[in-house]
């Protein structure tokens, strides 16, 4: 994996850096050098149409995948590799318990035997699931499911939570126990990356937010300003509900690469 | 779930009640391998032979029953102690290629045909056994052949050449299987088959079958006892071995042999006269 | 008849044997060939799709040669003779191996496969790597691989061809319930034959109905 650490380690380091990323598969470019850094705290929030490449970059920023081109920089702190951990779209749960699931990922993590309950217990609280830890996951709800994935993430502490689409199968009130758990992280300053087509979700939990485009990031603004007046045109056009067709491409491409943000 | 948890425990406790070891296979036991024909251990011999040497002499004898083709290959391997088989060309051959140290004569019956009671080829009235498979042939009567290199399927070829025939066609049916599978087979479809009078009497499952030609010099099934050689096969336990091969051609073995019945009928005559 | 009838030892530890061989073939084959299954399915190295087929293929192995295999290796003048093991529940716990080991590694194999596909992401995101997988997957296939074992188990328990080479149904020693009914059988003795036969179905149902409802209990808890 072509990862390599960053030593410098001032507070603000990016977690996670990614230069010039691009992935091809039979010719096409599904990732078309996109930069981007993560750097600690705050609320990430990727959005874009259908296959502009959000997924692609959630799973090579958190290491699922390898780029064909570019560079993933992960930073390190106090010398040990960076915490992280990724809820997806459909829970992957195993065939056992509730409890058992958080404490598998504590001993996939290193985590000494005799802690692995304890704090399996507190994660499964944190998330309101006490009442079902011994309960087989995969006879919970969709929404309990969920929640048991985020409290599997809690368990690990990680710096950086990836998110892709956690509440898009899920009715109202579990989308709204799913972004409590967001914040939950949040408030315990774990940076947030979430990808999401629930655009009142994105403006719910939005501190920044990433746009992509055909496998580029169109651009990166602050939430505050990104609802209101977006810098481009394509943003734009999503955000009113419009279709973007390809024949209109929406930035031109300098040649010495894409733009980074 | 404490229903799981008793199924749970219920495979591992029936797999170790398993694993007790079989009380009867005392396992520092002396014992030899007597490779044989199914045609005597089917007789039910070994069954009435075999705790009498066994208290005489403390020797456990493991019989491998198979035909006595496969029954020379086991001689010629080296992975049995002593043979009792009966085609006697092939067992002083074994004899005769260091295989084997000695063939001694240990009891002999006969062959008999057998045919549906209808007797179609009507065989019962031949004079010669080369007669009856003469009648046999020219009726076209379904035949069943053991077709397995046995001791009994080398003497039915023997028989054939007797007649200056060769069997072949519809009628003439190779099985390749054990006396028992071919008695089965021959009972089920009517026809006639070659078979020792041993396993014949001790078959249940005669259906329409009837023994219909008997007596002719040339129907001798003799068995003999070869102990393998232990200057060819170093393994072998010659010595164990060589006291079955005493013992069963001595006064006792060779009495008991004669007074192995079924329902009345004697199975095996012994060789020797005591 | 008496024989069933009156409960004879005898058949009591025919019985015995043919559990302990074909329970210790199904055992030992599924310690090799769950990993080697789960190996198969989650890596990818030259020539893994002739060993797939080649798995697949041996799930027809006919019992006979798998004992005539065995039979040349065991045999005094093959290369294992020193060991003496012909004739012996041993070389039939081995012959049925030989049998079983290839069902259950194709069988596992394909189940870990379809369970990689689904768990994937997830486990590598949790830093597990392939080999840590394993018993992770083996262990959420249970179900499935339960079926998988009792496959197994039916096949070592049904065959004849090779434990009759390898064993010699010899009595008291290495006769087992299918050599026992093929030799009744020869007999013409069909009625105690078929009797034989329907112990042995009913032993077989046992083992079957208890892992069945065991796999039952589980699923319903754990889908």
């Amino acid at each position: 994996m072509p990862m390599t650490n960053m030593t410098l380690d001032p507070a603000n380091a990016a977690l996670v850096e990614l230069e010039e990323i691009s992935f091809v598969r039979a010719g096409n470019a599904y990732l078309d050098r996109a930069s981007l850094s993560l750097h600690p705290d705050g609320r990430t929030i990727i959005i874009g149409p259908n296959g502009s490449g959000k997924s692609l970059l959630m799973r090579i920023a958190h290491g699922l995948l390898e780029p064909t081109q570019g560079r993933v920089t992960t930073g390190r702190r106090n010398g040990c590799p960076l915490r992280q951990a990724m809820v997806f779209q459909r829970p992957v749960l195993l065939r056992r318990s509730a409890q058992a699931n958080v404490i598998h990922a504590l001993t996939m993590a290193g985590t000494p035997r005799h802690q692995r309950r304890k704090h399996a217990e507190q994660a499964l609280a944190s998330f309101g699931l006490s009442q079902v830890a011994d309960r087989p996951a995969r006879i919970l709800s969709g929404g309990e499911q969920q929640r048991l994935a985020l409290a599997r993430a809690w368990a690990l502490r990680p710096e950086i939570l990836f998110l892709d689409e956690p509440s898009s199968a899920l009715d109202p009130t579990a989308t709204k126990a799913v972004e409590e758990g967001i914040n939950t992280f949040h408030a315990e300053g774990t940076k947030i990356v979430l990808i999401t087509h629930d655009l009142g979700q994105a403006r719910r939990l939005a501190d920044d937010v990433v746009f992509m485009y055909c496998g580029r990031i169109l651009e990166r603004t602050p939430a505050s300003r990104f609802f209101s007046s977006p810098v481009t045109a394509a943003a734009a056009g999503f955000l009113r509900g419009e279709l973007i067709l390809d024949t209109d491409p929406p930035v031109t491409r300098p040649d010495r690469g894409g733009p980074s943000f | 779930m404490s229903l799981t948890r008793l199924l749970t425990g219920a495979l591992p406790l029936l797999f170790a009640a398993a694993m007790v070891p079989t009380a009867q296979v005392a396992a520092d036991a002396p014992f030899i391998t007597l490779a044989s024909t199914t045609s005597t251990e089917q007789s039910g011999l070994f069954r009435h032979l075999i705790p009498h040497f066994t208290e005489r002499t403390g020797i456990e004898v493991r019989v491998v029953a198979v035909g006595t083709g496969q029954a020379f290959t086991i001689g010629r391997r080296g992975d049995a102690d002593v043979l009792l088989v009966h085609h006697r060309e092939g067992e002083e051959a074994l004899v005769a290629n260091g295989f084997g140290t000695e063939r001694r004569d240990v009891m002999h019956n006969d062959f008999i045909l057998i045919g549906p009671r209808s007797d179609p080829a009507d065989v019962s009235t031949a004079a010669t056994i080369a007669e009856a498979l003469t009648r046999i042939f020219e009726a076209q009567a379904p035949f069943a052949s053991r077709g397995d290199d046995s001791g009994t399927h080398r003497k039915e070829l023997e028989l054939w050449k007797e007649t200056g025939l060769s069997p072949g066609g519809r009628w003439y049916r190779e099985l390749g299987s054990g006396m028992g599978s071919t008695l089965n087979t021959a009972a089920a479809m009517g026809a006639y088959v070659l078979a020792d009078r041993g396993t014949w009497l001790s078959f249940r499952n005669r259906q329409d079958l009837e023994a219909l030609f008997e007596g002719d010099p040339l129907l001798f099934n003799p068995y003999g006892s070869i102990p393998l050689n232990p200057d060819r096969f170093p393994w072998v336990k010659a010595d164990l071995a060589w006291q079955w091969h005493e013992w069963i051609t001595s006064t006792e073995g060779q009495e008991l042999i004669g007074n192995h019945a079924i329902e009345g009928s004697t199975l095996f005559f012994p060789s020797m006269e005591w | 008849m008496s024989l069933i009838a009156t409960g004879d030892p005898t058949l009591f530890s025919i019985v015995q044997l043919s559990l302990q061989v074909s329970l210790t073939a199904v055992l030992l084959a599924s310690l090799f060939a769950l990993p080697l299954g789960a190996l198969i399915a989650l890596f990818r190295f030259p020539g893994r799709g002739v060993v797939i087929t080649l798995l697949n293929a041996l799930m027809g192995l006919p019992p006979v040669v798998a004992g005539l295999i065995v039979y040349l290796s065991l045999s005094r003048a093959g290369p294992l003779g020193q060991f003496g093991l012909l004739f012996t529940p041993t070389a039939m716990v081995i012959a049925q191996t030989l049998l079983v080991l290839p069902i259950v590694a194709a069988l596992t194999r394909q189940a870990i496969e379809n369970l990689w596909e689904e768990y994937q992401e997830q486990l590598r995101s949790l830093g597990s790597g392939r080999i840590r997988a394993i018993p992770t997957l083996l262990w959420d296939a249970r179900i499935t691989l339960t079926t998988v074992v009792l496959a197994g188990f039916g096949r070592a328990s049904a065959e004849v061809g090779a434990v009759l080479i390898v064993g010699g149904n010899i009595e008291g020693v290495t006769r087992v319930m299918t050599t026992a009914i093929a030799l009744e059988t020869s007999k013409g003795d069909l009625p105690l034959a078929l009797a034989l036969g329907l112990i042995l179905l009913a032993l077989v149902a046992v083992i079957n109905g208890t892992a069945y409802l065991l796999g039952e209990i589980t699923s319903r808890n754990m889908q």
